[in-house]
C-alpha cells in the first residue's frame, strides 16, 4: 500500500480523455490521480500490460433482501464454489449469488472497483446498505424501486405533479438511493390485487388507478430530469421476455421524447415475433432497437447479455418470475412489499441447444456489435439474471475475438442463429478502447460519477492493470494489479489488503412541507411508523453525496466522510 | 399403573412475561412446572387440580403440578406444558439429522405421585 | 415517583418477531425504569418493565466478580485455544453484534449457529428445496381476506399479530377490518387463539403433513379418500371447503409456527405448507409467513446468510462455510459431546435444550453474554453482563417479514453492548492468532461445474 504511486511503461486506455493505448505514466497520490509524484514514489513497471480505470458495473444484483433470499435458496450452488479465508480476508461462498465478502473480493479480482445494486425496495433499503457494508473493496450505490409506488400513483392520477416530484425527491433522500428505478410499471397492483394478473399494453389501465404505464413512465422521466439527477430513470420495460416485445421497448423509448432515460438489460426487450408450428416464436429485433438507440442521443442502455450456464433470475418483475418458473417447475420465490414493489426469484439455466436461449445469447452480442455509440450501449449481464459477473471475461472475448465468436456460434442452436441478425455483424471486433468505454468510461459517464471511469487528474485512483494476452478471456480474468482509492489491493495476482468502499447517493432538494402529504399515507396504510422509515445516516459509513445539476451549479458543501 | 399420553410443549403468555422477570425466579419456575391435562383423564387417574404427577420419557422424568382442561379444549390423551427447565428434562437429543429436537408430541408415561412432594426434576 | 420522565415515541419492542415499532415509552430517568409502554401487548409490557439496570458485576469468571476487560481476556483465551468452538444464540441482539459474532467464528474456524436451528430451521431447510411465496405484513393488513394460522397460538406468543397486522386492523382493500376477513385456525387443541377464528380445524397430533398434503391434492383437483378423517381428525367435507376458500379468496395468507416445525415431519411439514402456498398461486394471490419467535432471529438468519451463503449451523473449520443440519447444528454438536468450548450470546439454551446438551455445556468452558442471570450464565466460565438491545442499545433488527427497523433505546446502560464486547474479544483473538486462523490442509479445488 503506497500513498504515492507511479505506474510506468503501461499502455493506457482512458477513453474519457482520448487515450487509446498510449504509453505514459499514471500517477496516484492520496487516493486520486495526480499529474506527477516525487521520484521516490513506489513504481509499478507495467511493461507489456494494459492500464485502465477500474471497472464500473452499471447494473447488478448483489445486496438486499431479494438477493439474500436468492442466496438462501441455493445452498447447492454455494457448496460447489467455496471461497476460503486468508489471514486478512473473510471466507464465503459463490455460485451465481455469492455471499457478500466473496462478491466484493471477486469483483475486485476481475478489476472492477464500482458497482450499482440495481433494484431495492424503499422498505428494504437498510438491508441493502448493511449488505453493501459487508461487500468489500468496491464503491457502490443502489437504484430504488419507485415505479409501482402506490402513493406516487395516487398523486399522479390526481394530477399533483409538483407534489409527485417532491415526493420522489423525498423518497430518494429517505432511502439514500442513487437513482430511481422502474420495473414493469403498472404490474404490481394487478399481480397482488387481481389474482396474479399482469399488464401488457402501455395504454392499459392499471387496476383501480386512473393511470396507464405510459403516463407513469412519462411522469417519472419528467420528474427525474426536473430534479437534475446524475443518472436518469433506469427502466426495466414492460413485457420483458415476451415474444414481440420490441414494440413495447420502442414505444417506451419514444415516451422519453428528447429527455434522458436509461433502458436496462435491453437484450431481454428486443424480441420480434414470427409464426411457428404451435404459436409464435421470438426473433431478433436487435437491429431495430440498435438503430433507435444509435439515433436518439437522449437514450442510453445496458445490454443485459445472456451467457450459457447457470443463472438466477431475480427481479422486481414478479409476474415474469412466475412465468419463468413454468419452464423449470422448480423452486420459486415471490415476495411482496407493501405499496412499493414485488419480487420474484427463479434459478434458471441457459442452454446453447435451446432455440430461445441461443437467440437471447445472439441478440446480446448483436446489440454490442451494432452499436455506433458504445458510450450509450454499455456492458452488463444483469448479473445474475443473464449470467454471473464471473462470465464477464468470456463475454469480453466474444466481443473482441471474431474467430472465437464464430466457433461459439457454430456450437449453438443454428435455427436461433439464423433467426438472429448476428451474421450481419459477425466480423466486427471491439477494440480495447471500446471495451474500456463499455466497461468503464461509459457506465461512469451515464451514472454521472465524474470521479470514476477515467484516469484524468482528480479522478479516484481506481486503476486496473491487465497483462496483455491474445486470449482476452484469460487477460480480463486475472488482472496483475488492482488499485482502489490509491491502495494496492491486488499485486501480482494476490490480495494484499482489504478495504471498504464508499456508498454514493443523491440528496435532491425538496419542499419539506411534502411530509404533510406523505405522513398521513403512512399512518393509514404502512405497517411501520413514519418516523422509523427513513434511513439514518449511520447506515452509510463512508459515503458521498453526488450533487444534482442544480446543486452542482449553486455550490453547497456536499456531505463526504 | 402408568398411562401413555402425548405431551406438547409450547409458549404461554404467562411464561413469556415471567421470563422477562427472570428464569430463575419463582414465578417462572411455577409456570414451567405445571402441566395441563384433560379433566376426564385426571378423573380416571384420581387427580385433581394441583395434584402431583410424574411424567417420564426414555431420557428423564419430572414431577409436575397438574391443571385440568375440558375435553373441547384439550382432548383426552394430550398434555400441554410451557417450555422451561422441566420440559427440557424430558427432551431427547436426537434431531433425526435436522438440528431440531422434538419438544412437541412427545410420548410420555404419566402416573400420579402419591406423596405430597414439591415439583422436582430440573433444578436450575 | 420521580418527575424526571422522558417520553420515547416510535420505540421498537423486540420480545417477539412482530417487532412493533409504535410503542410509546415513559421512562423514569432517575430510577432507569420504563414505567409505561403504550401500545405494547402483555409480553411487550413485561419486556419493557423488567429490563432495568441491575446492580451486578460487569463479568463473572468462574463465579467470581471481574471487570469486562478481564472477561474479554479469559474469553479470548478460551476461543483461541479451542479446537471445536461453537458460537450460538444471537436472536436477541442487534445485527451489528451478529456480524461481529460471525466474523469471530470465521476467524477461529468454529461453528456459528442461531436459535433458528431449534425454531424455524426446518422451514429454512424446506425453503431451500421449494422457495416460498410471501409478503410484508403491511400487504397482509391491507389485502388479506383469508387468514390462516397453523400450528401456533398467536394470542399468547404474538398477540399483536392479531391486532396490529392480520385480524382486526382495517386496510386499504379491507376497509371493514375483521368483518372483511375469514380467519381459520389449525391446531391439535383449543387455545386462547381459538375464539378468534371463524373456522377451527382440530387435527390429531402428528398429522399436519397428511392434512397439508390432502389440501394440496384438493387444490389440484385430485381425489382424496374419506378415510382422511380417521387419519387426521378432519373430515373430507371440511378440507374441501377450506381448499375452495383458499382458491377463491382474493389474497390469502398462512402464518405458521412451531406446531409445524417441532413436530414429527419437521421440514417435511414446512415443505408441504410452502408447496401448498406456491400451488395456490395458480388460482389467486397467496402467501405464507413463518411466525418468528424472537425479536431479531430474522436478522440472525439474514446476517449469517449474507456473510456465508447459509442461514444457520455454519461450520468454518476447513477455511470456508459449510452447512449440514444435524451435523453442525448446536443441539447435535452438544448432545454428541463434540464442542470443546461455547460462546452463547443473548440466549439461554440451558433452560430449554435437551438434557444431554445441557449436561455437555456443564463439561466445557462456556462464555455467555446476557443482560440477565440465566440458567446458562450460571454454569458459564465467563458470564458478561450486557446492555439490552432496544432498551439501552441502538442497532438494526429484522421483523418476521424481513423488514429492517432501527431501534430507539430508552435509556443508557453502564454495561457494554454485545457488539462492544464481541469486538473486543475479536481484537484479542486476532492478536493471539495473528489474524484469521488458516486450516492445516488447504481448501480443495472447486468441483468442476
Amino acid at each position: 500500500m503506497a500513498a504515492m504511486l507511479r505506474i510506468v511503461n503501461g499502455r493506457v486506455y482512458d477513453p474519457a480523455n482520448g487515450l487509446d493505448g498510449v504509453v505514459r505514466d499514471v500517477c496516484l497520490q492520496d487516493g486520486r490521480i495526480v499529474a506527477d509524484v516525487p521520484p521516490e514514489a513506489k513504481k509499478i513497471d507495467a511493461h507489456g500490460m494494459v492500464v485502465m480505470p477500474g471497472g464500473v458495473d452499471i447494473h447488478c444484483h448483489i445486496a438486499g433482501s431479494k438477493v439474500n433470499m436468492a442466496r438462501k435458496l441455493q445452498p447447492e450452488d454455494h457448496r460447489l464454489d467455496v471461497h476460503p479465508r486468508t489471514r486478512f480476508t473473510r471466507s464465503g461462498t459463490g455460485g451465481t449469488v455469492p455471499s457478500t465478502f466473496a462478491t466484493g473480493y471477486r469483483y475486485a479480482a476481475l478489476g472492477y472497483t464500482s458497482a450499482m445494486e440495481a433494484a431495492v425496495t424503499p422498505l428494504g433499503a437498510r438491508s441493502t446498505l448493511e449488505e453493501l457494508q459487508d461487500t468489500p473493496v468496491i464503491d457502490k450505490g443502489f437504484f430504488v424501486l419507485v415505479g409501482n409506488n402506490v402513493l406516487l400513483y395516487r398523486l399522479l392520477q390526481e394530477g399533483r405533479l409538483e407534489e409527485f416530484r417532491n415526493t420522489l425527491a423525498w423518497w430518494l433522500c429517505a432511502t439514500k438511493a442513487y437513482a430511481p428505478k422502474l420495473v414493469n410499471p403498472g404490474a404490481d397492483e394487478l399481480w397482488k390485487g387481481s389474482r396474479n394478473a399482469n399488464i401488457t399494453l402501455l395504454d392499459d389501465t392499471i387496476g383501480p388507478f386512473d393511470l396507464t404505464p405510459r403516463k407513469v413512465i412519462d411522469a417519472f422521466i419528467g420528474a427525474a430530469n426536473d430534479l437534475g439527477l446524475p443518472h436518469p430513470v433506469h427502466i426495466h420495460c414492460n413485457n420483458l421476455g415476451h415474444t414481440g416485445n420490441y414494440e413495447t421497448t420502442l414505444e417506451t423509448m419514444r415516451i422519453a421524447d428528447g429527455r434522458r432515460a436509461h433502458i436496462t438489460h435491453i437484450q431481454f426487450h428486443s424480441y420480434g415475433s414470427v409464426a411457428g408450428k404451435s404459436g409464435d416464436n421470438p426473433t431478433s429485433k436487435a437491429r431495430e432497437i440498435s438503430e433507435f438507440v444509435n439515433t436518439h442521443p437522449n437514450i442510453s442502455a445496458d445490454v443485459g447479455a445472456v451467457m450459457f450456464g447457470r443463472s438466477t433470475s431475480m427481479t422486481a418483475d414478479a409476474p415474469l418470475a412466475y412465468m419463468l418458473r413454468r419452464f423449470g417447475g422448480g423452486k420459486w420465490i415471490n415476495a411482496d412489499t407493501e405499496h412499493e414493489s414485488g419480487c420474484g426469484i427463479v434459478p434458471f439455466t441457459y442452454q446453447d441447444k435451446v432455440y430461445t436461449n441461443a437467440l437471447q445469447w445472439a441478440i446480446g452480442l448483436e446489440l454490442f456489435l451494432r452499436s455506433e455509440d458504445p458510450w450509450r450501449m454499455v456492458f452488463s449481464t444483469d448479473h445474475p439474471n443473464g449470467g454471473s459477473f464471473m462470465s464477464y471475461p468470456k463475454l469480453i472475448r466474444l466481443l473482441m475475438d471474431r474467430e472465437f465468436r464464430k466457433q461459439e456460434m457454430a456450437k449453438v442452436n443454428q435455427k436461433a442463429i439464423e433467426a438472429s441478425g448476428l451474421r450481419d455483424c459477425q466480423d466486427r471486433e471491439l477494440s480495447l478502447y471500446e471495451i474500456a468505454i463499455i466497461t468503464r468510461a461509459g457506465p461512469a459517464r451515464l451514472l454521472g460519477l465524474t470521479c470514476k471511469g477515467h484516469l484524468g487528474v482528480g479522478a479516484d485512483a481506481d486503476v486496473t492493470i491487465y497483462e496483455e494476452n491474445a486470449d482476452k478471456e484469460e487477460m480480463f480474468s486475472t488482472p496483475r494489479y488492482v488499485i482502489k482509492g490509491g491502495e494496492l489491493i491486488i499485486e501480482d495476482h494476490e490480495f494484499r489488503a482489504d478495504s471498504d468502499g464508499r456508498v454514493f447517493h443523491v440528496a435532491p432538494d425538496y419542499d419539506p412541507a411534502i411530509e404533510q402529504v406523505i405522513q398521513p399515507f403512512f399512518e393509514d396504510f404502512y405497517s411501520i411508523q413514519f418516523a422509523n422509515y427513513p434511513v439514518d445516516i449511520e447506515y452509510l459509513h463512508h459515503h458521498e453525496v453526488v450533487p444534482t445539476t442544480h446543486q452542482a451549479a449553486a455550490p453547497v458543501a456536499s456531505e463526504t466522510t | 399403573m402408568a398411562e401413555r399420553m402425548t405431551l406438547i410443549g409450547g409458549r404461554s403468555s404467562k411464561q413469556g412475561t415471567a421470563l422477562c422477570v427472570g428464569k430463575l425466579g419463582a414465578e417462572y419456575i411455577q409456570i414451567s412446572s405445571t402441566v395441563e391435562m384433560n379433566v376426564e383423564d385426571m378423573a380416571r387417574l384420581g387427580l385433581s387440580n394441583d395434584s402431583r404427577v410424574r411424567l417420564r420419557t426414555p431420557v428423564g422424568e419430572v414431577i409436575l403440578r397438574c391443571k385440568g382442561r375440558e375435553t373441547k379444549d384439550l382432548p383426552s390423551g394430550i398434555l400441554f406444558m410451557a417450555y422451561g427447565p422441566f420440559s427440557s428434562e424430558l427432551m431427547a437429543g436426537d434431531t433425526a439429522a435436522s438440528g431440531m429436537p422434538l419438544s412437541k408430541n412427545l410420548d410420555v408415561e404419566v402416573e400420579p405421585v402419591l406423596e405430597e412432594a414439591q415439583p422436582q426434576g430440573a433444578t436450575p | 415517583m420521580s418527575e424526571n420522565i422522558k417520553t420515547v415515541a416510535d420505540a421498537t419492542c423486540t420480545f417477539c418477531g412482530c417487532v412493533c415499532d409504535d410503542i410509546v415509552l415513559s421512562v423514569d430517568m432517575d430510577t432507569h425504569q420504563i414505567t409505561k409502554s403504550q401500545n405494547a401487548c402483555v409480553l411487550g409490557k413485561a419486556w419493557f418493565k423488567e429490563h432495568s439496570i441491575e446492580e451486578r458485576p460487569a463479568a463473572l469468571i468462574a463465579g467470581r466478580p471481574a471487570t469486562t476487560e478481564e472477561g474479554v481476556e479469559e474469553a479470548a483465551q478460551i476461543l483461541a485455544k479451542a479446537r471445536y468452538p461453537i458460537i450460538y444464540g444471537l436472536s436477541d441482539t442487534t445485527c451489528e453484534a451478529q456480524r461481529v459474532a460471525v466474523s469471530i467464528a470465521d476467524m477461529i474456524g468454529g461453528i456459528v449457529d442461531t436459535t433458528t436451528s431449534v425454531c424455524h430451521g426446518p422451514t429454512g431447510m424446506a425453503f431451500q428445496g421449494i422457495g416460498e411465496s410471501t409478503a410484508s405484513l403491511g400487504e397482509v393488513r391491507n389485502r388479506a381476506d383469508l387468514v390462516i394460522f397453523w400450528g401456533g397460538n398467536p394470542a399468547e406468543a404474538h398477540p399483536r399479530l392479531f391486532t396490529r397486522y392480520a385480524v382486526t386492523p382495517k386496510g386499504m382493500y379491507v376497509p371493514n377490518g375483521r368483518k372483511d376477513r375469514t380467519i381459520v385456525l389449525v391446531d391439535v387443541r383449543r387455545t386462547q387463539s381459538t375464539p378468534v377464528a371463524d373456522i377451527f380445524l382440530q387435527v390429531k397430533p402428528r398429522t399436519d403433513f397428511e392434512v397439508l398434503w390432502a389440501l394440496r391434492a384438493l387444490v389440484k383437483g385430485l381425489k382424496v379418500d374419506e378415510s382422511i378423517e380417521e387419519r387426521t381428525g378432519v373430515s373430507l367435507a371440511v378440507l374441501e371447503d377450506l381448499a375452495n376458500r383458499m382458491k377463491t379468496c382474493r389474497f390469502g395468507v398462512i402464518f405458521f409456527g412451531m406446531g409445524i416445525t417441532m413436530n414429527r415431519g419437521r421440514h417435511f411439514n414446512a415443505g408441504a405448507l410452502l408447496a401448498l402456498g406456491t400451488d395456490l398461486n395458480q388460482f389467486t394471490h397467496f402467501v405464507v409467513a413463518p411466525a418468528r419467535g424472537h425479536g431479531n432471529v430474522s436478522g440472525a438468519d439474514n446476517v449469517v446468510s449474507w456473510q456465508t451463503g447459509f442461514p444457520f449451523g455454519v461450520n468454518f473449520n476447513r477455511g470456508y462455510p459449510r452447512f449440514n443440519p444435524g451435523e453442525w447444528t448446536t443441539v447435535d454438536v452438544l448432545c454428541r459431546g463434540e464442542a470443546d468450548a461455547a460462546m452463547i450470546i443473548a440466549s439461554d439454551p440451558a433452560s430449554n435444550f435437551p438434557k444431554a446438551a445441557i449436561e455437555h455445556l456443564k463439561r466445557i468452558p462456556v462464555i455467555t453474554l446476557d443482560p440477565k442471570t440465566t440458567v446458562t450464565s450460571t454454569l458459564a466460565r465467563v458470564a458478561f453482563t450486557t446492555a439490552t438491545y432496544g432498551i439501552n442499545v441502538p442497532g438494526t433488527v429484522y421483523r418476521m417479514d424481513n423488514v429492517p427497523i432501527s431501534l430507539r433505546p430508552a435509556f443508557e446502560s453502564p454495561y457494554p453492548s454485545d457488539q462492544q464486547i464481541l469486538t473486543a474479544i475479536r481484537e484479542r483473538v486476532s492478536a493471539l492468532l495473528g489474524g484469521n486462523r488458516l486450516p492445516v490442509n488447504t481448501a480443495p479445488t472447486a468441483a468442476a461445474s
